[in-house]
């Protein structure tokens, strides 16, 4: 039995959330299919067709798939369904989205968010926003699973799989795409960015953040917050990093006037390096700090950037 | 308009959860249990609806332990109307929550089903597609703002990298995200209120679905332990650290 992977891209470019997917659909069990459904989307099949482990890719190129709307979405996939064991997809939005929906129209449990494949029906996965690791095995003939893509190294570009075109299947017509508004911030989106820089209590206003920008925009960096600074109105909400805010694993993650509570260290602290500085020496945050300065922040920040300056950032 | 809410009693978000020694789960003795915070958000947006006129009914459902009462009754004392607790000891997964809600939904037939998006014990984030899967509904999931238009709900969804927009037939599956809504406190008249509204209770066996759960917890473990970390004297020593030993500058 096979592993279908259902592909997360744009309609010009594969996500890389997709190619790190793929090395973990390869561990899953027999031939993994790519399935790229989407509109004039025909680049991006090529593009899945190299990545090392795949067999095949399955491409459905129709207007209804533009979006990937959970209904539609839904619908095509439980038309293909036999014979995948599992059936896979990045755990991005869409994912999400249109996941636990196939999984209920085939009758089937799903598995979020999976960190590591321990055998084709055995995975980990993060429960209480990473405060525990729970091992979960699947004892059923089919089941679909989402992939934490940042768990995961990405699958080589030396394969050479063949494209098969599929038709459309009956849109439900329950959904209609109204229209998207993607943030068109030069900086990297929170949950994807390589490098995070976030403000806690300890910033005092929104007037201050501007200071860790000016880090951030060095550093090519997405800018994150607080809950208690998102509950003192300094930004937005969406920049909350945290249990009920967003989970983010950067390589480098740079906590600043952070006191590290716990709802916050369950939204970071899978972060590869993370630095803290803080001017109270006893801050929770230090005891995951892989580097910590204890420092007035508002003399610190501006000698951040001076120094990333220097160091010709 | 009808709207159901589904309410989840989960282990405060605030709450450092300890892992059992034997890696059955987490030892949820003596700790403080508290709404789902995505929940309240689903309860607050139902509420609001109520009071814009939108909205005649709101009914609460929670399936879990009789203490998921207390929950219920957090939600009607924000505003709903009344509530249905599906006693059950057992530990329940999405699918079989999403089979019990379906039967619920065929009982009341809402015309909305407003839940969080995910419940921060499990962090499955299921119950709301797979429930519109089984109705077969369309999903507006990880809403930011909802307007009501005719037979139509207008749906914000925060996705990765902005916002997108999408317009569903009802009846229809909305799940919450941070950003709908601030939840209110419960006013102390609201609470004492809340102490007279009817709550329904329901054995799990009075729906006749199939709700046993399917996955094996093979164990729960404690994630791995960060190293303590050192402690640099200035912001020079830092930049090289980072540069130099970390090497991710």
């Amino acid at each position: 039995m096979n592993t279908l992977l259902i592909a997360e891209h744009n309609n010009q470019s594969l996500a890389d959330a997709t190619v790190k997917s793929a090395t973990a659909a390869a561990q899953m069990g027999g031939e993994c299919h790519v399935l790229v459904a989407g509109s004039g989307c025909a680049g991006v099949a090529e593009a899945a067709a190299k990545l090392d482990g795949v067999a095949k890719v399955l491409l459905a190129d129709d207007p209804q798939y533009e979006k990937q709307l959970a209904e539609p979405m839904a619908a095509l996939v439980v038309a293909i369904a036999d014979g995948y064991a599992t059936i896979a997809s990045p755990a991005s939005t869409n994912g999400k989205n249109f996941m636990p929906r196939i999984a209920a129209l085939l009758d089937c449990s799903q598995v979020s968010d999976i960190t590591a494949v321990i055998d084709a029906n055995t995975f980990e996965r993060p429960i209480y926003a990473g405060n525990a690791i729970q091992t979960v095995k699947v004892n059923e003939a089919k089941k679909t699973v989402t992939i934490r893509s940042t768990a995961f190294a990405a699958a080589g570009d030396g394969g050479s799989a063949a494209v098969e075109a599929l038709g459309a299947v009956d849109n439900p017509g329950l959904s209609e795409f109204v229209n998207e508004e993607l943030t068109k911030s030069d900086r990297p989106e929170l949950t994807s960015a390589k490098i995070v820089v976030s403000g806690g209590r300890g910033m005092q206003s929104g007037d201050n953040f501007p200071m860790l920008e000016k880090i951030a925009d060095k550093l090519g960096a997405a800018v994150g917050a607080s809950r208690a600074a998102v509950d003192a109105g300094f930004v937005p909400n969406d920049y909350q990093v945290g249990q009920t805010g967003k989970v983010v694993a950067p390589e480098l993650y740079i906590a600043v006037g952070i006191s590290g509570a716990i709802q916050h260290l369950a939204g970071m602290k899978d972060s590869k390096v993370i630095v803290a500085i803080n001017k109270d020496e006893e801050a929770p945050i230090f005891q995951v700090a892989d580097y910590g300065l204890v420092a007035d922040l508002f003399t610190a920040v501006p000698e951040l950037e001076e120094e990333l300056g220097k160091a010709g950032l | 308009m009808k709207i159901l809410v589904p309410v989840k009693r989960v282990v405060d978000y605030n709450v450092k959860i300890r892992v059992k020694p034997d890696q059955t789960g987490v030892d949820l003795a003596n700790v403080k249990m508290s709404m789902n915070p995505f929940c309240e958000i689903a309860v607050e947006e139902a509420v609001r609806l109520q009071e814009a006129g939108t909205a005649t009914e709101i009914i609460v459902v929670s399936v879990g332990p009789t203490q998921a009462q207390e929950t219920i009754r957090t939600a009607l004392a924000m505003g709903a109307d009344r509530g249905i607790l599906v006693k059950t000891d057992d530990e329940m997964e999405p699918l079989g929550i999403a089979k019990v809600l379906k039967a619920v939904v065929e009982a009341e037939n809402p015309d909305l089903v407003i839940l969080g998006k995910q419940a921060i014990d499990g962090d499955n984030n299921q119950t709301g597609q797979m429930l519109a899967a089984l109705l077969g509904w369309s999903q507006g999931t990880f809403a930011s703002e909802l307007g009501i238009e005719g037979d139509k709900v207008n749906v914000t969804r925060e996705i990765d990298g902005g916002l997108q927009s999408v317009k569903l037939s009802m009846p229809a599956i909305i799940t919450t995200d941070l950003r709908l809504n601030e939840p209110r406190y419960a006013s102390l008249p609201n609470i004492m209120k809340a102490k007279k509204k009817p709550i329904d209770e329901k054995e799990l066996a009075d729906y006749g679905v199939d709700a046993a759960p399917r996955l094996e917890i093979v164990k729960v473990s404690e994630p791995a332990e960060r190293e303590a970390g050192v402690k640099v004297e200035t912001v020079g020593e830092l930049v090289d650290k980072l540069k130099n030993e970390a090497g991710v500058l």
